[in-house]
């Protein structure tokens, strides 16, 4: 975002400069004589250019994945959510939860420096106070997992939201489904 | 709220007699009454035009106070035949009988001085022809709603032999924003939804009021912090304090009886469990230590005993333990899951969540577990709060969908008298005051 900023805000200085200026005012007119003309002097063209009429190949493309070791890289790296799912009322994880824990488990040992919060949310169908305990269980769960691949736990906060933060409004089971998650939110030590 | 009452009977209510001193004209509610009391409020006579609204407004507070409690039918204005013009004789009882008054209010309002003003009524038993009984009060012309509440709660005493709970606040959280990025603010209100104020400007995660037994105080859970911390707030200074810099999270604050010590639950490696902690001393200690989800911990209003959850057997269910934290016994055996049990000020019954399948309900059950009644239901009903006499309970109510939001709701012990409580936005968490002094 932030590299289109610039043209467009010299453009608008630009703009607005022109538009104060007041007008030029119109050339005077000056009373001189013309010089008479120099006599032509014969051209040799330059040597025709030798073409290589072989075709250009296009470019090899620049890779555009994430930077190496930021959020975006995190997550691109990991399955490309940086969440993963429970059942309902549970906070036992899936097979695909522990994959997807194991990516972040590398992810998180190569990029020592970085801590993570991780946030427990529960969906909507469950009482406030209890929905905030099931959502530190499963922020526990996630914690202890990544833990056990080796991340320090020091580097592992976990915080509940129970059913406050949901990332889908819709009251169904896929909206449902993807609001009992555990998070886990990159904070210090990422690349930019 | 006029057509709601008319359907409902006044009915069941498991606690203490009204004394036989009430004579004919009482709403006796150990037995259930199947009607609601005809009551005529007409306005408050006054001689001094500056107050004359007063006087027509102290009247309509007192009217509607009486109609939502179920236990009255505030009769309409329009059909009374006498029009009092002094409260010092006799109403002329023929007149009130005709419309079916069994009882009448007569009350006026006597400007002291530009900052006083004296509220005086009689309440009248139409049947026997007698005064019932006559109050004073003196306020601050500003202040004519609160004597009002006052009123109605004189009446409502007099005639069912229970303490009133019109005089008394409710503090909520008003909602704000879609459901994906709600703005949550602590906000306080009367009881029937009138002055609605914020409490401090702070726009985030701010959830669980509770309101302390004993004093103008709340406690709450708020985000502020990153992770979620409990806050005591003094209502009258506006003085907060974080509740105790303890690692990890903390939640489900709630006073006990005595407003000395809060129930807790700590969080600590994903497990909650419950402890008191004394508000002087700061000392806490552990009540339960299971591996298991222990919150919402509610005290008996002797403070002898604590009604919590847990999911210890496999899914969220209702115990009870003794406040030292021995004896621990499961009192919810139905089909479905409870959860946010509150124990009843007068003690002998606990509020409660119960969800079976999609549906949500608030119910109630004596506090041994027996006798579970379901008062209401809805996709999504949570967070009792007992009116401050134990005969109403307030709640939370959400509609379902993207665009779901939260209202608060009272019901009455009998289940009859639903009703929504007026609130400036979406709102939620709905926490009883204790009655004002």
């Amino acid at each position: 975002m932030k590299k289109y900023l610039l043209p467009a805000a010299v453009f608008s200085v630009l703009a607005l400069s022109a538009c104060a200026s007041t007008p030029d005012p119109g050339p005077e007119p000056v009373a001189e004589s013309v010089p008479q003309a120099p006599a032509p002097v014969p051209v040799v063209p330059a040597p025709a250019p030798e073409i290589d009429r072989s075709a250009i190949a296009p470019p090899v493309p620049q890779p555009r994945g994430p930077v190496p070791g930021s959020v975006d890289d995190f997550i691109h790296q990991t399955g490309g959510d940086a969440r993963v799912y429970f059942g309902y009322d549970r906070y036992d994880l899936t097979a695909q939860a522990a994959d997807t824990l194991r990516l972040q488990a590398d992810w998180l040992n190569t990029y020592s420096t970085v801590t993570a919060v991780i946030e427990g949310n529960a969906d909507e169908r469950g009482t406030r106070e209890y929905n905030l305990a099931l959502g530190a269980r499963r922020a526990a769960a996630v914690k202890d997992f990544l833990v056990s691949q080796g991340v320090a736990p020091n580097r592992l906060t976990t915080v509940s939201y129970g059913k406050e933060r949901p990332v889908d409004p819709r009251s169904n089971e896929d909206g449902w489904a993807r609001n009992r998650n555990g998070h886990t939110n990159l904070m210090t030590g990422t690349s930019s | 709220m006029m057509t709601f009452t008319k359907q409902f009977l006044v009915a069941l209510f498991a606690w203490g007699a009204a004394t036989a001193a009430h004579a004919q004209l009482e709403i006796d509610i150990t037995q259930g009454n199947t009607r609601p009391v005809p009551i005529a409020v007409p306005d408050f006579i006054s001689d001094d035009p500056q107050v004359g609204n007063i006087g027509a407004d102290i009247a309509e507070v007192v009217r509607n106070d009486l109609e939502d409690s179920g236990l009255f039918d505030s009769l309409a204005p329009a059909s009374f035949v006498e029009t009092q013009t002094s409260i010092d004789y006799e109403p002329r009882f023929a007149d009130w009988r005709v419309i079916r008054a069994d009882a009448l209010v007569s009350g006026r309002v006597v400007v002291e001085s530009p900052t006083r003003i004296r509220v005086e009524y009689r309440l009248w038993d139409i049947a026997q022809g007698r005064q019932l009984s006559g109050l004073r009060f003196g306020t601050t012309p500003d202040n004519w709603r609160r004597v009002a509440h006052k009123v109605a709660d004189s009446i409502y005493e007099e005639l069912t032999g229970e303490t009133g709970y019109f005089d008394s606040r409710v503090v909520f959280i008003d909602e704000r924003g879609p459901k994906t990025d709600r703005r949550k603010r602590l906000a306080i209100m009367d009881q029937d939804g009138a002055n609605p104020q914020f409490l401090f400007a702070e726009s985030d995660i701010v959830i669980t009021p509770r309101f302390s037994p004993t004093a103008q105080r709340i406690t709450f859970m708020s985000y502020e912090n990153v992770v979620p911390q409990v806050y005591l707030l003094d209502i009258e200074t506006g003085r907060r304090e974080l509740l105790g810099d303890f690692p990890g999270m903390t939640i489900a604050p709630r006073f006990s009886p005595d407003g000395s010590t809060m129930l807790l639950s700590f969080i600590r490696g994903g497990n909650s469990d419950i402890y008191t902690m004394d508000l002087r001393s700061g000392s806490r200690s552990r009540l339960t230590s299971s591996p298991s989800i222990d919150v919402s911990g509610s005290f008996s209003p002797d403070g002898g005993k604590i009604v919590f959850n847990s999911d210890r057997g496999g899914s969220p269910q209702l115990y009870v333990m003794n406040a030292d934290g021995s004896g621990t016994k499961r009192i919810s055996f139905g089909k479905g899951r409870y959860s946010a049990p509150v124990w009843s000020p007068r003690g002998d019954k606990i509020a409660f969540v119960k969800n079976d399948g999609d549906r949500f309900a608030i119910g109630v059950m004596n506090a041994d577990g027996s006798g579970e009644r379901l008062l209401t239901e809805s996709f999504m009903d949570e967070g009792p709060t007992w009116s401050p006499n134990g005969r109403v309970i307030m709640f939370s109510r959400e509609t379902r969908g993207a665009s779901g939001r939260n209202e608060i709701w009272a019901v009455d012990l009998t289940g009859r008298n639903l009703r929504k409580v007026p609130t400036p936005g979406s709102a939620s968490d709905p926490a009883w005051s204790p009655l004002l002094p």
